[in-house]
């Protein structure tokens, strides 16, 4: 970690969005993990994503659990709110938040420890609820914070610094998500930001439960020879199917895209995102495809990234269940209670 | 003589046989006719074939506990005929289905058998097997109104009530009544000295359980939010709450819900959604039991720490572990009280009746945002789950809630610093925002160490500032918490202090022996931390017999711990078989220590 305080003062001339901020207000405290972390990337990555959708730093909620990755709602956005929580318990949290105000947007950073150990009661439930949240995993496949011992995501023969290679079956998030029915689902890496960049903005304006699965590095415990979520490993065997591109909803798309190759997806707020297929053989709307294509390449030992499945019909939690639009929170409350003369009225059925 | 209206009817039958709606009728019909009534479920963790009893005290002096006597059992279960016929009280009655013969072995001299050929007339009259075991229910109703003189017009309007337009089950229920009925008068000496008559004692009076009485107290309160994970005996709150929702809480406009009920995938979860939500400001709570309270305990402390507000019904069960489930308990006092690891206290509210679980429902949400921690009410299943006869309940259209110090967006937009945790009034009581009410708003919620202002510390002097705050917070909760129940005299040395659902039986238990010429004082602990006063009552006396049902005297170490109470003045009277309370025990307990030469 760094021991220098951030400067204040930002250049005069930093691009401003529309909000007529900087990149540097939407920065938080100075991280406090190890230097090269991946967890520090994908955080950069946030910055630049909710710079960029022009999110109110007031109307962004960040949630986490425990770990390495869930101290890192400290390092962006510091005009936001953030909840650190419970080891593995940031999914309820945030469901209980969105249940009273359904009118913030949710980002919740998690890890792996986090995500798929502690908490994977709690993660597959938020994805069974369609709870409308960005759902980050900074997977590196170790504990940081306990220094060293494997997680759930950790693959047959991955060797750790000591001692003998995993032999667990490990649990991918992706497979497992699209398994459950989330509705959109992503997987990036943290040492590609243009990549990413788009997925989180993509994760952040979906409609319903948006996982981003990124594998970031740890570069303490996990970034050696015979790791599988180390730097080098993921590079070499990262194979992206799918590249994405956020527009936002005033702009035409202009790029020009070879018909049958990009796929225009429309977001609930009128912006879309564009998907190119790297892959001609993926299709990310089909969640029996996308399945055994990630089996198999994940089973080849292949690290498939890009947006990985969409389903933009399936309604969120809220409109699920048919809650009011105006946050539960914000609603009158004598408009809540009936009143003494219907008290009377009710009791009248136990006289 | 025998009184009027003190008699106590046992019903044994077999799980799922559909005796409740039955023994509904009973019970509501001897209310109807203004007598008081205490009603008591007992039922086995069991959906259908094991042994459950309901029992009624018919109480013209309008007691609350039962009495811990039979007078009339009604044996309609094979399996505990022995056990049911031993435990009629001598001079009792006892009916029986006459249809299958008895094992002449089980009798009794001091015991009145009555039987009714219960089933053969059901089979006579009616079709189907399914309606002739629920109309051998009613029959053995319109048997007891016989004996008893219980008001036939009476039961036939609350069968027109409950039946409305359905004109074909009130016939064949008046038909199965007036099976029963006829049967008694002709063979039988009716009424039985001990009968019920119409009296004025139960006007302004409702017959409702504690858990439904909660429910309602939580939509009264405003509360939008609900999450929880089943368990008995909690299960019937959030049913109340969502079936008051349902009529109540549909805006206007939309036709849309203005609450969310999430069940949640297990206590841990629950929990965190209430967190999550009145960390945004909703109303939220969840209902659970003794079990659900030990998975929550994390998040527990985390609220604790971090300030946040949280509504928690603890329906208690009979524990350790799974214990009994359908039985009751006060025995989570200390597991609630001191619920997380680390220096964790919290809120604790003993609401005594389901009058009392509708006034504390809205209290504890009052008290949560006000001192922004979790409130805990300890109810439990004799409260939650059985009917009682309780004055109406009431509620002032201009009550306002207390929602605690909560910054709007003006304040903050005038203010140069917002600091979370910083004790600017000097009741250890901080402001909080609500997020997305304005930037300057914006503080990090954690568990983990922080200093006044919000940052994460490490610091020693910075974390201990913090946690020595909240001791002040601590107080000024006890200034805030609902004053005990006090009946004292100055001439009497020893009292009686108890909690919950021990009061009915203590109450009971003080007649009873001043009767005997003992006459003791009265105490009965609301909340915790404990009211100034209850230190002082304490002090009044020589000797007090903390009255509690649980086998470690958890009231009593919390008097010692909370009040300085000296242990040897506090005398355990402990209760703890499952069963409720019930005054002969406190009688025949305080005797007992009476006659060890204890001052009283």
């Amino acid at each position: 970690m760094s021991y220098i305080a951030k400067p204040k003062v930002a250049h005069p001339n930093l691009p401003r969005n529309t909000l007529g901020l900087t990149a540097r207000d939407y920065e938080g405290a100075v991280s406090t993990l190890c230097a090269g972390c991946g967890h520090d990337s994908v955080t950069a990555a946030i910055v630049q994503a909710v710079f960029e959708l022009n999110v109110e730093p007031h109307m962004l909620a960040k949630m986490s659990g425990i770990g390495c990755s869930s101290k890192t709602p400290a390092y962006f956005v510091s005009q936001a709110h953030g909840f650190n929580s419970v080891h593995g318990r940031m999914a309820s949290v945030t469901t209980g938040a969105s249940a009273a105000n359904r009118t913030l947007t949710y980002i919740g950073v998690s890890g792996d420890g986090d995500s798929l150990s502690i908490g994977a009661g709690q993660f597959v439930h938020a994805i069974r609820r369609n709870l409308n949240m960005c759902y980050i995993i900074e997977n590196n496949g170790v504990y940081g914070l306990t220094k060293g011992q494997f997680s759930a995501s950790a693959d047959i023969g991955s060797k750790p610094k000591k001692g003998l290679p995993n032999q667990q079956e490990p649990i991918d998030p992706v497979s497992t998500a699209l398994s459950l029915g989330a509705t959109y689902i992503a997987r990036g890496f943290s040492g590609d930001k243009e990549q990413l960049v788009p997925l989180i903005q993509g994760a952040l304006l979906h409609d319903g439960f948006a996982l981003v699965d990124v594998i970031s590095p740890c570069v303490t415990f996990n970034d050696h020879e015979g790791s599988t979520k180390s730097y080098a490993h993921t590079r070499k065997h990262y194979h992206h199917v799918i590249d994405t591109d956020y527009i936002p909803p005033a702009k035409e798309i202009k790029a020009a895209y070879e018909e049958g190759s990009a796929m225009p997806i429309e977001l609930h707020d009128g912006s879309k995102i564009v998907l190119r297929k790297v892959d001609g053989n993926y299709d990310p709307t089909s969640r029996a495809k996308s399945f055994k294509f990630l089996r198999d390449h994940f089973n080849a030992g292949e690290i498939i990234t890009g947006l990985l499945y969409i389903n933009e019909e399936r309604k969120e939690m809220h409109d699920l269940m048919g809650n009011i639009d105006t946050p539960l929170s914000e609603y009158p409350l004598e408009k809540l209670r009936p009143g003494k003369k219907e008290l009377k009225k009710i009791l009248s059925r136990y006289r | 003589m025998a009184r009027d209206n003190d008699v106590v009817i046992k019903i044994a039958t077999v799980n799922g046989t559909g005796s409740a709606s039955a023994n509904g009728l009973l019970m509501k019909s001897i209310f109807r006719m203004g007598i008081p009534v205490v009603g008591k479920n007992y039922f086995p963790s069991n959906i259908q074939g094991l042994p459950t009893w309901y029992e009624i005290r018919v109480t013209g002096d309008g007691y609350q506990s039962r009495s811990g006597q039979v007078d009339l059992m009604v044996a309609m279960n094979a399996q505990t005929y022995a056990r049911d016929l031993a435990e009629v009280s001598p001079g009792g009655w006892l009916i029986y289905d006459s249809t299958w013969p008895r094992n002449k072995l089980l009798n009794r001299d001091d015991v009145t058998v009555l039987g009714i050929p219960l089933s053969r007339m059901c089979n006579e009259h009616f079709e189907g097997a399914r309606a002739r075991i629920l109309m051998k229910n009613i029959a053995y109703v319109g048997a007891i109104a016989a004996l008893l003189e219980i008001d036939l017009g009476t039961i036939t309007a609350l069968l027109e009530q409950t039946f409305g337009d359905k004109k074909h089950l009130i016939a064949s229920n008046m038909e199965a009544i007036r099976l029963g009925y006829d049967y008694a008068q002709e063979n039988f000496v009716c009424p039985l000295p001990k009968k019920v008559k119409a009296m004025d004692g139960t006007k302004g009076h409702i017959v409702i359980d504690g858990n439904t009485a909660a429910g309602l107290g939580c939509m009264y309160a405003g509360a939008t939010v609900g999450a929880w994970y089943p368990i008995t005996p909690s299960t019937s709150l959030m049913d109340a709450f969502r079936s008051f929702c349902s009529s109540y809480r549909v805006d206007p406009e939309s036709g849309k819900r203005t609450y969310c009920i999430i069940q949640a995938e297990d206590e841990l979860a629950a929990i965190g959604m209430v967190l999550g939500a009145s960390w945004n400001g909703a109303r939220s709570f969840t209902p659970t039991s003794g079990p659900g309270i030990s998975l929550m305990s994390e998040f527990l402390g985390f609220a604790y720490y971090a300030e946040l507000p949280a509504v928690v019904f603890n329906v208690q069960r009979t524990g350790p572990s799974t214990g009994m489930p359908t039985r009751r308990q006060q025995a989570d006092i200390l597991s609630c009280a001191y619920a997380s690891h680390g220096d964790t206290k919290h809120v604790l509210l003993f609401p005594a009746d389901p009058g009392e679980c509708f006034e504390t429902a809205q209290q504890a949400f009052d008290l949560a945002e006000r001192l922004q921690t979790p409130v805990m009410v300890l109810s439990d299943l004799d409260i939650g789950m059985n009917d009682w006869m309780v004055p109406e309940f009431d509620f002032d259209d201009n009550r306002v809630p207390d929602r605690g110090k909560v910054l709007n967006a003006e304040e903050l937009e005038n203010m140069e610093n917002f600091y979370r945790y910083l004790d600017v009034d000097g009741d250890g009581i901080p402001y909080r925002t609500l997020p997305g009410t304005h930037p300057k708003g914006s503080y990090f919620t954690r568990g983990s160490g922080h200093t006044k202002y919000g940052g994460y510390t490490e610091d020693s002097a910075e974390y201990q500032e913090v946690l020595d705050r909240l001791l002040i917070k601590w107080e000024t909760a006890r200034s805030l918490m609902p004053e005990p129940e006090i009946e004292y005299s100055r001439f009497n040395k020893a009292a009686i202090l108890t909690v919950g659902s021990g009061n009915g039986a203590c109450k009971e238990a003080i007649d009873r022996l001043a009767e005997q010429n003992v006459a003791m004082n009265y105490c009965r602990v609301k909340a915790f931390p404990f009211h100034e006063s209850v230190r002082q009552f304490i002090e009044q006396h020589e000797v007090i017999y903390v009255v509690e049902q649980n086998r470690d005297a958890q009231l009593r170490t919390l008097l010692m711990l909370d009040c300085d109470a000296d242990p040897v003045k506090l005398v355990p009277l402990l209760h703890y078989d499952g069963m409720p309370l019930h005054a002969a025990f406190v009688v025949e307990r305080v005797l007992e220590e009476h006659s060890k030469g204890r001052a009283a």
